[in-house]
């Protein structure tokens, strides 16, 4: 450890201040910081600092996201040889979806973080972690056969667009991941929405039906899986959001380690279950009567509420703020679901619209704190001015 | 006794640290310099009374606060101003007293202070160097004397880490106690607040002419922010005065003797510190003699004034506080730590946040350091201030306000009613290592500034 302290200490020396690649210093550190947590002491303020960094935060939570992720890489070869009916053993499918996906993160990782070190090194701060969450959640949102370029480029647009233009990470009203998702799904509509692309290879081979559940509602066709399928996630869809079980082991690692909002998981939870009743006891078509609870385990609603919805920078801020952005996510996620044709899924939509109006509801929130504090004033100057 | 009322709170943290003081309290060794430093009263702008070489006795001014010329800072001791060391632009970093063996005080004439003027019984307390030690919410300033207070808190019992403990400090001075509180009783239409822990009330139950309230919960339920919002919330143009405990003690003792009291109990503590004790010295006593008495553990340490949310750094060679308590030792942590951002490693490092296990593997006391623990970053993560800040106040929204100065946002969140102490403990947790102490301290000097 020593050594490579060293040795990284006598690469460091160029970067240093007032050398020659001083310019490129947050380029180097990104890298000094992951392997060591730096030797820097505190200036002013406390004297003395938690454990807890931004590094560790984001790490927690790709922890939390590894889960999904493995389950989805072997669900996409599991659908695959289902639906070709090859023989097929769990490292098969294993590989099959690795051989897929794992080119999908390293594009997005390559383009999301050249943009981001270049900013950095641009803007003279530091590299923030918040990336390798959102490089990570892009291919995992993103249906199986998309092209690689376009996985590139929807990244690139949402690092620019969504989080640069408003001035890098902490800023962004929208969440980037589903910025990248949605600008994917408009730009390319055919290759992000239909019933031949759920399915690694649905667009090549015949025998393939690439349908999701939703989808198949939405044409009014009859569901043939099962609740415990769509549970456990043997089911066609966006990589890693069909495992609502897998999901949920990341609910726990993020709501006990305290990284993800409780309150905005069960925000989501319980306005969708309220919409999804509200929806059956109305029950005009298949989509209606789909069962709430199935609501709660098909499509990518509890990947959306977990992982894209509790995204701290871009929800509600506030306690109070937290519980009506989660509730208004499950409510408008149904509701897009049942009510709009073209979109089958509605969670995309739902959390990017509450990605916009969560300030709004933060407003109101901290309103109410104010005008406490200035009845109070008017109160006592009221006092005053009798006595 | 009757507690007016109990105020309680979950919110916060209680760090137990290492280090806390024994309850012994030793002579003072002997000191060979005092100083004052013109920072420790902050909003003052200083302006010297004396030059260089000039003798001082006891109680004679030593500068006086620009905006406000009646307001004297006086010698705690006799002897001579030995240098004024200055700093950027010819500010006045510390003006440094060697005593001499002869101690001779200026003594004020005090007889029938109970039936004096107010406005007189506040000129000799500004004449006499003791109008320093009352403070005025908002923005913790000194206290104008051309103010009526709508109330007066003290609070006897503490929260932050390593606190000194206040029953035994002041053990003996039961009698000055009371007289200092009856001298400020007559500033103030209702009697002071005093707080008391219920648990360990000690002589302060048996204070008479004040309204005892009780506090309960973490760090920062102790500290006066808390109180005040609950028992008297600072409204627009309302002006609050606190008293340290020792200083309500200090304007007893002057007003039955006339000579200015400038005496310190001060806690040794740390967990850099081989036998963290108590001293009584007084206001200014150069640290080094303590430090040398408590032996230190490590090579590299930081010595605090104060405590470790709060406190201003001084180093070997730096002088105690002109209202500190509390001096704190703790080793620097100028050190590399591999692969330290991993979830669940390194628990032996006090933590509040859930990423680590530090709760479950040592429950008695952590060894603290100054490592930074991680780098600044951009603010992301959220609600995590809220749960430490007992306040009935929007802490991120604050700062987020004080960052833009945007002055009726700040006054609309709460700036009154908070200080810069109570965002010690955000630094501490935030993970992004915001300074949030500092914004704080920004937009309180603005407000100041803009408007008064």
């Amino acid at each position: 450890m020593n050594f490579l302290r060293k040795s990284l200490d006598k690469i460091k020396k160029p970067f240093g201040k007032g050398q020659k690649l001083e310019k490129f210093a947050p380029a180097f550190n990104a890298f000094d910081t992951l392997l060591f947590v730096p030797n820097h002491t505190t200036k002013k303020g406390a004297h003395i600092r938690d454990a807890v960094d931004l590094k560790r935060t984001m790490v927690t939570v790709i922890i939390a996201l590894l889960p999904a992720l493995i389950y989805g890489i072997y669900n996409t070869g599991y659908q695959y040889y289902v639906q070709t009916e090859e023989s097929f053993t769990f490292l098969d499918a294993f590989i099959h979806g690795s051989w897929k996906i794992i080119p999908m993160i390293i594009v997005s990782y390559i383009v999301g973080l050249s943009i981001e070190f270049g900013f950095a090194v641009y803007r003279g701060h530091e590299v923030n972690e918040g990336y390798l969450v959102t490089g990570l959640l892009i291919p995992m949102i993103m249906p199986i056969d998309i092209p690689l370029w376009m996985v590139g480029i929807s990244t690139a647009f949402a690092v620019l667009v969504a989080k640069e233009a408003f001035g890098g990470t902490g800023m962004n009203i929208l969440n980037p991941a589903l910025t990248a998702r949605a600008f994917a799904f408009f730009a390319y509509p055919t290759y992000m929405s239909g019933n031949k692309v759920w399915v690694s290879e649905a667009g090549n081979i015949d025998a393939i039906s690439g349908e999701t559940i939703l989808g198949t509602l939405a044409a009014g066709g009859q569901v043939n899986y099962s609740m415990m399928e769509m549970f456990q996630g043997s089911i066609p869809g966006s990589i890693a959001e069909t495992s609502t079980l897998w999901v949920a082991v990341g609910a726990l690692i993020l709501i006990l380690t305290g990284v993800g909002s409780w309150r905005i998981i069960f925000g989501g939870i319980i306005g969708a279950a309220i919409m999804g009743l509200l929806f059956n006891l109305w029950g005009q078509n298949e989509l209606m009567s789909f069962s709430w609870i199935n609501h709660l385990v098909v499509g990518g609603f509890a990947f959306g509420i977990v992982f894209m919805a509790t995204d701290p920078v871009s929800a509600a801020q506030t306690t109070k703020g937290k519980w009506i952005y989660g509730i208004l996510v499950g409510i408008f996620c149904i509701m897009i679901r049942v009510f709009n044709p073209a979109y089958p899924e509605g969670v995309m939509l739902a959390i990017l619209l509450m990605n916009v109006f969560a300030p709004t509801i933060d407003h109101y929130v901290v309103n109410g704190n104010i005008s406490m504090r200035k009845k109070r004033w008017a109160k006592a100057s009221n006092e005053l001015k009798t006595a | 006794m009757v507690v007016i009322k109990e105020i309680e709170t979950r919110r916060g943290a209680n760090l137990k640290l290492n280090g806390i003081a024994e309850k012994i309290i030793e002579k003072s060794p002997s000191v060979a310099n005092y100083a004052l430093r013109p920072d420790d009263f902050f909003g003052t702008i200083p302006k010297l009374c004396l030059k260089e070489g000039s003798k001082v006795l006891a109680g004679s001014p030593v500068f006086y606060n620009k905006k406000n010329p009646d307001i004297k800072i006086v010698s705690p001791i006799s002897g001579t101003i030995k240098t004024i060391e200055r700093g950027p632009k010819r500010k006045i970093e510390r003006i440094i007293i060697e005593p001499s063996k002869k101690q001779d005080p200026i003594k004020h004439e005090v007889k029938g202070w109970e039936t004096m003027d107010i406005s007189d019984l506040k000129v000799l307390l500004m004449e006499s160097g003791n109008w320093p030690f009352i403070h005025q919410r908002p923005y913790g300033i000194m206290a104008n004397p051309l103010d009526i207070p709508k109330s007066i808190f003290v609070t006897t019992a503490k929260t932050d880490p390593l606190h000194e403990d206040f029953n035994f400090v002041l053990k003996n001075e039961q009698k000055e106690f009371q007289l200092g509180v009856d001298l400020l009783n007559k500033f103030v239409d209702q009697p002071v607040f005093l707080g008391i822990d219920k648990s360990c009330p000690g002589y302060f139950e048996s204070i008479k002419g004040v309204q005892h309230y009780s506090f309960k919960g973490p760090h920062p339920a102790g500290n006066l922010s808390f109180h005040i919002q609950k028992l008297s919330p600072i409204n627009m143009g309302d002006r609050i005065w606190t008293v340290n405990p020792e200083d309500v003690v200090n304007l007893g003792k002057f007003i039955t003797s006339g000579i200015f009291s400038s005496q310190r109990t001060i806690a040794v503590s740390g967990n850099a510190v081989q036998n963290p004790k108590y001293f009584k010295t007084k206001i200014g006593a150069e640290l080094a003699p303590f430090i040398k008495n408590v032996a230190v553990k490590e090579d590299k340490v930081r010595v605090i004034n104060g405590d470790v949310l709060t406190g201003s750094i001084a180093d070997f060679s730096g002088y105690l506080g002109y209202f500190n308590n509390l001096v704190t030792v703790i080793p620097e942590g100028s050190h590399y730590r591999m692969f330290g951002w991993l979830p669940f490693k390194d628990n032996k490092i006090l933590s509040l946040s859930n990423t680590s296990l530090s709760r479950f593997v040592n429950r008695n006391g952590f060894e603290v350091d100054t490592n930074l623990n991680g780098e600044e970053r951009a603010l992301v993560v959220t609600g995590e201030m809220e749960k430490i800040f007992p306040l009935d106040i929007f802490p991120m929204q604050l700062i987020k306000a004080c960052m833009v100065e945007d002055i009726e946002k700040m006054e609309a969140l709460g700036i009154y009613e908070v200080v810069t102490e109570d965002f010690g403990l955000v630094d501490y947790a935030n993970t992004s290592k915001l300074e949030a102490q500092e914004i704080i301290r920004h937009g309180i000097e603005l407000m100041i500034n803009e408007v008064g």
